[in-house]
């Protein structure tokens, strides 16, 4: 069976606007599933077209191709742990830049043999393969980072910068050559050049700046599909790259906001480190600084009877996958009748929404689970704010101190609570390398160990406690 | 008007869809959007497919399409299914 190039078209329409359909359920997570099922059929029937077409006669390879990408996908998808979600998305990401390089490359390959190649084309391939690299080893780089193979900590030295800067110029000055003469040295070495140029755009950016990189590798994946889009004249192709590139672009916007800073800072400014350290002079440091430490039972006797308790999870509590010994406790409280909420500040996490997956993963149901602008007005009324591994995103120097580097950031108001506790590995600074002025407030007070293992003794507290 | 152009068009009509679809996905659902998003820009398939279907593509090109249709697989099925599985982990208090 083959169909006509009309039909071809119309079966694409109809694909795209299934996509749009699939966005559109991420409204709420009631409709989110069957949005995603809107995004298989569209998928699918995307795929069934072009197989249908007339330009594609030879199917071994694609059988070959789709079964094993099938097997892996399926794999992965099934195996990964949701705390390992951002090194999955940076994967999928880099395997869509390569492929729009390959694709794009390909098609060189096969206008050249059929002799149709025109100086727009090799504009509009030029600029895919270099997005696609970009993406590539960008997206490579941000996955070395997040699994720990590479350091996350920013990688700065002297002259970066113009050394970006310089690689820019000299990959565009070999595209528009081989736009001119159809030199395949110079699409050769901008190919190289672009690959490196994405290692050395990432490289520098530290690990708590991953939910920024992530948004932004998913924007050029989308921009990488778009200009494959226009090398193939599919329009199919240009409007899902459209939308998945404005999907990263605001994504990266609103993690921007959320840090107060701009985009440009994030990309050129080498800032957040990841701190790590012992915890073994962590109470020493505590008071020799002057902050309070409590044990867990004094945390329950507060909690106990409270009205209303807001718990506040970070990054801390994703390493510590304390997120099913926090359920646990939340059961217990609901059971004494304390109403139980968490609080999510856009950037905690490495990726964008980290939290609410975690949270969602552990059975929380997502009405107990609140965005920054919803809770903030709810803190005063708090008998008790519980902070889980957060550390920057409830500073109050952010507000108060004008001196302060994260000085404009919008942050959790966990500093108005009646009472506080944090529950800290080390009294390390977070990675804005910011002492938290919260820990020296008169109603907070440290409880210091592992996150995990302190929501269990919580929990535990609340259960054998008959007091 | 030339196709180039009539792709623009396309191109930049789709950009204005975008802002407003995603201004709309609530933030808690933000990771589940991006898993989305890779699923669907799986949709590069379609540029694998087309390279590598070609009745007259050299052994270059079907290499190049091959491991193309094989990553863009990957997106596919993987962004799908785990973007599934998120999504059945939100649910409603009982």
């Amino acid at each position: 069976m083959q169909i006509s190039a009309n039909y071809q078209a119309l079966a694409y329409l109809v694909s795209a606007i299934l996509f749009i359909f699939a966005l559109k359920g991420l409204t709420h997570p009631a409709t989110a599933r069957r949005g995603n099922y809107y995004g298989m059929a569209g998928m699918a029937l995307a795929i069934v077209a072009t197989l249908l077409g007339a330009e594609v006669q030879s199917y071994g390879f694609i059988i070959a191709g789709v079964a094993a990408g099938a097997v892996i996908g399926a794999v992965l998808a099934s195996k990964v742990k949701m705390t390992a979600m951002p090194q999955l998305v940076a994967a999928l990401h880099s395997f869509v830049g390569m492929a729009a390089v390959l694709v794009a490359i390909g098609t060189y390959i096969n206008r050249a043999a059929a002799g149709t190649l025109n100086p727009v084309l090799m504009t509009e391939l030029a600029v895919g393969i270099v997005i696609g690299a970009i993406t590539f080893s960008g997206s490579v780089i941000a996955f070395g980072k997040l699994q720990g193979i590479i350091s996350g900590k920013p990688v700065i030295f002297k002259g970066q910068h113009l050394l970006n800067a310089l690689m820019g110029v000299v990959i565009v000055a070999f595209g528009v050559h081989f736009g001119m003469t159809e030199s395949v040295v110079s699409l050769a070495l901008m190919t190289l050049l672009a690959f490196v140029l994405g290692f050395t755009l990432i490289i520098p950016i530290g690990g708590a700046d991953m939910p920024v990189i992530i948004s932004m590798l998913n924007s050029y994946s989308g921009w990488a599909a778009a200009a494959t889009g226009f090398t193939l004249q599919n329009n199919l192709l240009i409007i899902v790259g459209a939308l998945v590139g404005f999907s990263g672009a605001i994504l990266s916007y609103i993690m921007c906001r959320a840090m107060n800073r701009s985009i440009i800072n994030v990309v050129f400014g080498g800032f957040g480190s990841d701190s790590s350290g012992g915890a073994s002079s962590a109470a020493a440091l505590a008071v020799e600084k002057g902050v309070r430490s409590a044990s867990v039972e004094d945390a329950i006797y507060w909690m106990e009877d409270a009205n209303k308790v807001i718990i506040i999870p970070g990054y801390g509590m994703a390493v510590a996958q304390a997120q099913h010994a926090l359920k646990e406790f939340m059961e217990l409280l609901l059971a004494r009748g304390v109403e139980v909420k968490f609080a999510i500040h856009p950037v905690a996490g490495r990726m964008p929404g980290h939290m609410n997956v975690l949270l969602a993963e552990a059975d929380i149901p997502y009405d107990h689970v609140l965005e920054m602008d919803e809770i903030n007005p709810e803190f005063p009324t708090a008998d008790v704010a519980l902070v889980v591994g957060a550390n920057d995103v409830t500073n109050p120097a952010a507000k108060t101190d004008p001196s302060s580097p994260i000085h404009g950031m919008p942050i959790l108001d966990v500093s108005k609570a009646k009472q506080i506790y944090v529950i800290k590995r080390s009294m390390n600074p977070g990675y804005a390398g910011v002492d938290n002025l919260l820990y020296y407030q008169d109603n907070c007070s440290l409880i210091f160990g592992d996150a995990k293992a302190v929501c269990e003794g919580l929990a535990g507290a609340l259960k054998g406690g008959g007091h | 008007m030339p196709d180039t152009l009539v792709a623009l068009y396309v191109f930049v009509l789709a950009c204005f869809i975008g802002y407003y679809v995603i201004w709309g996905v609530t933030p808690s659902l933000h990771t589940p959007l991006v898993s989305l998003t890779n699923a669907i820009s799986g949709i590069i398939i379609v540029g694998a497919l087309l390279v590598t279907g070609l009745e007259e593509a050299s052994a270059a090109a079907g290499v190049m399409g091959f491991f193309a249709v094989l990553l863009a697989s990957i997106n596919v099925f993987g962004g799908f299914l785990v973007t599934n599985r998120m999504l059945a982990m939100f649910k409603k208090k009982k």
